[in-house]
């Protein structure tokens, strides 16, 4: 990992193809990498038409690279975060030794709750428009019911987030207050309130990785990655234990996370950081989100991405030696990706 | 479209479209069970009965066929509040969702409550309530309801499932949709009676309509360049199908039209000539609608019309193609 660049912002005044911020997002890394369009070897790009309507927006960004003579190119309807993740086995097989990942979308175009019951099970879910916030609260009741946490302590994750959201410029929403605070707020999805919930978030971000001696060209001091894994839960939400998360506690074991000191968790619900946190194994020294992670903003396709981008610049700028970065896709935490990276030269 | 303080020019726009799903054995069990009034579970490896039935176990990858009757009763696992509803859920107004664990079941099922907010527990009894008609899809149970006490739920007399094949799914989407500002400045210049372009700096290409960034570049085209209306036919394609939304009737000619001065060539109509006499390489003009029924659109030019020029010379407009 030599080079990341995010945008966001509440509702971004362009088109659904983002190119107009992909554009400065690549000129940004290929500032930071000294590289140029040609010497990345594979673009790989993370999005969905749902989102804004636009069919083949994913097409119409690829303006931004300027794809002549042609470019090695492909695209997952999933976050970016997987798309870094196919970059890395094209990585792995000796094809290329350099690739420019990038995601994007305009979440405020729509109703995104409600869009996002298109990935539920279209013949028993999606004709009722199950939202996104409302599932949550289901799960969050859940685990509440089972003693597994409490309003306090969901409260005391947004608490953090967004004090720590505060010296982040690209948190869309900081300013820590108290728990108390927090938990006289009105609730909106009972058992959550509304900084429980990640705010619609536009944006685009984009990340450089590079083999070998074109990453040790490319920055000072690279953030290795030592584990990349994904895994994913079954699409019925009856058939799996809503309050654990398998298919992250399985990503954590191929990864091999152990010795990390920061992790940045894609949990777009104050309890789904709980959730993960528990699924992973993290000790409790290991310092989580200190971006303000995704309650403070989670632009779509791309907030799992961000956390992978975040936790490799505390390595790239000496601030620790191990980190890791999750990212989640999918219905209540139903697809996991946990990304390990160190700064210790191979 | 609407112009605002915004940079761009953006407009409702509503995308629906009907998913027809052809359903197996499994799910083809649990719709014609809905069309009953029952409610089919399947019963996985581990002994677990879960509601819809999966269609393949999520343990074993084996097929589900062991099919039990659960509910019509159960028990409300959890619940959450919606206090502002979205288009096509159970109820327009604020309602719950909840995880109702079926009497016979070991895994909860979604569905909406009609309870008030105040008398929402975790643990109460409910029932489903039909709809007056099933037709076989998860709408048929319109919602969950309060099981009284001492009541024993209704429930018709279970035959052989009857076989259950197709679901059809509407899909209704409204989006706010903006044009990018290179697309919005296009349109603005339209209703002004201008066709603008965009040149890239690097290599010089004229884009119409302009785009974001030159896609052979990859900069952005910063250079705005006025084009006339005169321009001439690369390629077309004469219409002989009919289809929903056509308003010309056929046949008629969809045409390339590289517009003098640009490089890239523009999709339009060419009326005012037979379809069999429209050619590539043939010289066209644009025709304005009245200047009273201009907007933010490309729609302010009717169409492109032969001029008396003779053709252009294929080598003008070949690497255009």
């Amino acid at each position: 990992m030599v080079g990341f660049a995010q945008r966001q912002m509440l509702e971004f005044d362009g088109s659904p193809t983002m190119v107009e911020l992909l554009v400065p997002l690549f000129a940004e890394l290929y500032e930071q990498t000294g590289f140029t369009r040609k010497d990345i070897g594979f673009w790989c790009s993370g999005s969905s038409d749902y989102l804004a309507g636009r069919s083949f927006s994913f097409v119409s960004a690829v303006d931004a690279i300027g794809a002549l003579p042609p470019v090695n190119e492909s695209h997952v309807e999933m976050d970016a975060a997987w798309a870094l993740y196919e970059a890395w086995v094209k990585i792995q097989t000796g094809e290329i030794d350099t690739a420019l990942v990038y995601g994007f979308g305009k979440s405020s175009a729509g109703v995104l709750r409600r869009t996002l019951a298109l990935q539920l099970d279209p013949y028993t879910m999606t004709p009722l428009w199950p939202d996104s916030v409302s599932l949550a609260g289901l799960q969050a009741r859940l685990g509440i019911e089972a003693e597994l946490w409490d309003e306090t302590a969901m409260a005391s994750v947004a608490q953090r987030s967004l004090t720590d959201a505060e010296t982040n410029p690209h948190a869309v929403r900081r300013g820590g207050s108290s728990v108390e605070e927090l938990l006289a707020r009105p609730m909106y999805a009972d058992p959550l309130r509304k900084h429980d919930c990640a705010p619609v978030t536009d944006g685009a971000s984009a990340i450089v990785l590079a083999a070998d001696d074109r990453a040790r060209d490319a920055a000072e001091r690279p953030a290795w990655i030592t584990g990349l894994a994904h895994n994913v839960d079954p699409l019925q939400l009856g058939a799996r234990d809503l309050t654990a998360s398998k298919s992250a506690t399985r990503a954590a074991e191929s990864a091999v996370i152990d010795d990390v000191e920061v992790a940045e968790l894609h949990a777009p619900f104050s309890h789904q950081e709980l959730i993960l946190r528990h699924a992973l194994g993290l000790a409790s020294d290991v310092r989580i989100n200190p971006s303000g992670g995704a309650l403070t903003s989670n632009p779509m396709f791309t907030a799992g991405l961000n956390r992978i981008g975040e936790a490799a610049d505390r390595i790239r700028n000496g601030e620790v030696t191990r980190a890791l970065g999750h990212a989640t896709s999918g219905p209540l935490l139903q697809q996991n990706l946990v990304c390990v990276m160190d700064g210790a030269t191979k | 479209m609407t112009t605002s303080q915004a940079r761009t020019l953006s407009a409702p726009l509503r995308v629906s479209f009907d998913y027809t799903r052809s359903v197996g054995p499994t799910l083809g069990a649990f719709f014609a069970g809905l069309r009953e009034r029952r409610l089919v579970a399947g019963r996985l490896a581990d002994g677990s009965v879960v509601l819809p039935p999966p269609e393949f176990d999520p343990a074993t990858h084996e097929p589900v066929t062991d099919f039990v009757e659960v509910g019509p009763a159960g028990t409300v696992q959890s619940w959450t509040w919606v206090p502002e509803p979205v288009a096509e859920q159970p109820f327009d107004r604020p309602f719950a969702w909840a995880l109702v664990l079926l009497d016979g079941a070991t895994a909860p099922f979604l569905h909406a409550l009609d309870i008030p907010y105040d008398d929402l527990r975790v643990g109460m009894r409910v029932r489903a309530r039909w709809v007056n008609e099933p037709v076989g899809a998860i709408t048929d149970i319109a919602c969950f309801e309060k099981l009284r006490d001492q009541e024993d739920p209704p429930r018709d007399a279970a035959g052989d499932p009857p076989t259950h094949g197709r679901l059809i799914t509407p899909v209704n989407l409204d989006y706010t949709y903006a044009a990018s500002p290179e697309e919005s400045a296009f349109f603005r210049g339209l209703e002004q009676g201008r066709i603008l372009g965009q040149r890239c700096p690097a290599c010089g290409k004229v884009y119409v309509p302009p785009r974001g960034a030159c896609p052979v570049d990859g900069v952005p085209t910063t250079d705005e360049v006025e084009l006339p209306g005169t321009g001439t036919v690369t390629t077309f394609c004469i219409v002989n199908v009919p289809f929903l939304g056509q308003k010309i009737t056929p046949p008629y000619v969809s045409a390339y039209v590289l517009l003098d001065g640009a490089d890239i060539a523009f999709l339009h109509l060419i009326l005012g000539i037979e379809a069999s006499e429209v050619r590539m390489g043939m010289r066209v003009e644009a025709v304005w609608r009245p200047r009273d029924e201009w907007g933010t659109t490309v729609e302010n030019i009717s169409h492109f019309a032969p001029t008396d020029e003779p053709d252009a010379d294929f080598e003008s407009y070949k690497v255009h193609l």
